[in-house]
């Protein structure tokens, strides 16, 4: 598999909240590095994760189906998702594959954790 | 097929044509109506549609230097369903795999007999992979990414697939489907080694429990159950031919 060509920075605006700033190629290949920056996010007590796809560049069906697996695991701690600063092309992906279904979708991380 | 639509953005992506457009409800083409029954008018089901537990399953095999990825891949887009084990039949465009296409496909139970008929959308294609996502009624909910990929100079194809069973029914059908799944896609796998020149390929298989939940609130997709359907769709047949046809005109 190709070296992952993205970066994940993690930040805690609020307690209990968490925003993951995605910067690069989302594939399958970036699960590792956002599967370390899920662990970083989830510090004692963190509810509420927003992903920010601002920085986003490229995302394959890889990519869909690592969200798929971090979103399992946030389910599993209870924890809620939300996605921000995606273009027109990636929500209507996130639309076609129902992922808006269980991520809520906002235009930026300030609306997502309004509603934290 | 639909074309995939314009980004409003400034930042288009890399991806762009990659990606099926948006569709509300699958429309099988209008050719292969007669296979779409239950496709034409269902709605796409990835994982978190699905009702019970969540699996990756990977089946891969090294074919040496015999193809490279992007050959591969182009050949199995224009020859899908010829790589299937016989039994099973996918009803794919002429000119192969395209993301948006609505493919009707008939799933053969046992080795003759009534076959189930359901289908698959392609949700995203490029030159060294493609992804099927699967319409309610289908026995899973879910993505299927079919590969190729050059690890040390040698030629990797790959299957992975992420999926729940769709409801209660498929659920309980689990352990037999998982046997069948084995022996269709290492069937497929294994006729691409052979189509290149690979004798006896080795498919490793590998099965991981994503998600140990049911998802009980899905519970209601049995409606949409593709089994019951086809077995409904067949008892029917004689009804249907009783029918007056429309005269063109």
């Amino acid at each position: 598999m190709p070296d992952p060509d993205v970066t994940m920075t993690v930040q805690h605006p609020e307690a209990g909240t968490a925003v993951i700033e995605i910067v690069g190629d989302v594939t399958a290949a970036c699960e590792p590095v956002l599967m370390s920056a899920y662990e970083q996010a989830c510090a004692p007590g963190t509810r509420f994760l927003v992903l920010d796809f601002s920085g986003l560049t490229y995302m394959n069906s890889g990519g869909i189906g690592m969200l798929v697996t971090l979103l399992v695991r946030a389910n599993r701690q209870q924890q809620k998702l939300a996605a921000v600063g995606l273009t027109d092309h990636y929500r209507q992906i996130f639309e076609l594959t129902r992922l808006d279904e269980a991520i809520a979708l906002h235009d930026d991380a300030a609306t997502a954790l309004a509603t934290a | 097929m639909t074309t995939p639509a314009p980004s409003n953005d400034s930042r288009t992506p890399r991806d762009a044509g990659n990606w099926a457009s948006k569709v509300d409800r699958l429309a099988a083409p209008e050719a292969k109506s007669k296979v779409g029954y239950n496709v034409t008018g269902r709605k796409v089901t990835g994982p978190q549609q699905g009702f019970g537990r969540l699996w990756q399953r990977t089946y891969a095999a090294n074919l040496g230097t015999a193809v490279d990825p992007q050959t591969l891949i182009a050949d199995w887009k224009l020859n899908f369903g010829d790589y299937w084990p016989a039994g099973s039949v996918f009803h794919n465009t002429l000119t192969g795999i395209e993301p948006g296409d609505v493919a009707p496909i008939e799933v053969g139970i046992a080795s003759r007999g009534p076959k189930l008929a359901t289908g698959i959308l392609v949700l995203y294609a490029d030159d060294e992979s493609f992804t099927f996502m699967t319409p309610q009624g289908h026995m899973f909910a879910g993505m299927i990414t079919f590969s190729s990929e050059s690890r040390d100079d040698e030629t990797w194809v790959e299957i992975k697939i992420l999926i729940r069973p769709n409801d209660p029914l498929w659920e309980l059908a689990w352990p037999v489907a998982k046997r069948k799944e084995d022996v269709f896609w290492i069937g497929t796998v294994s006729n691409i080694a052979s189509h290149y020149g690979v004798a006896d390929a080795n498919v490793s298989e590998e099965t991981v429990c994503i998600d140990h939940k049911r998802m009980w609130s899905n519970w209601r997709n049995i409606w949409h159950n593709s089994g019951i359907r086809s077995g409904l769709h067949i008892v029917t047949a004689p009804l249907r031919m009783l029918r007056p046809h429309k005269s063109p005109r």
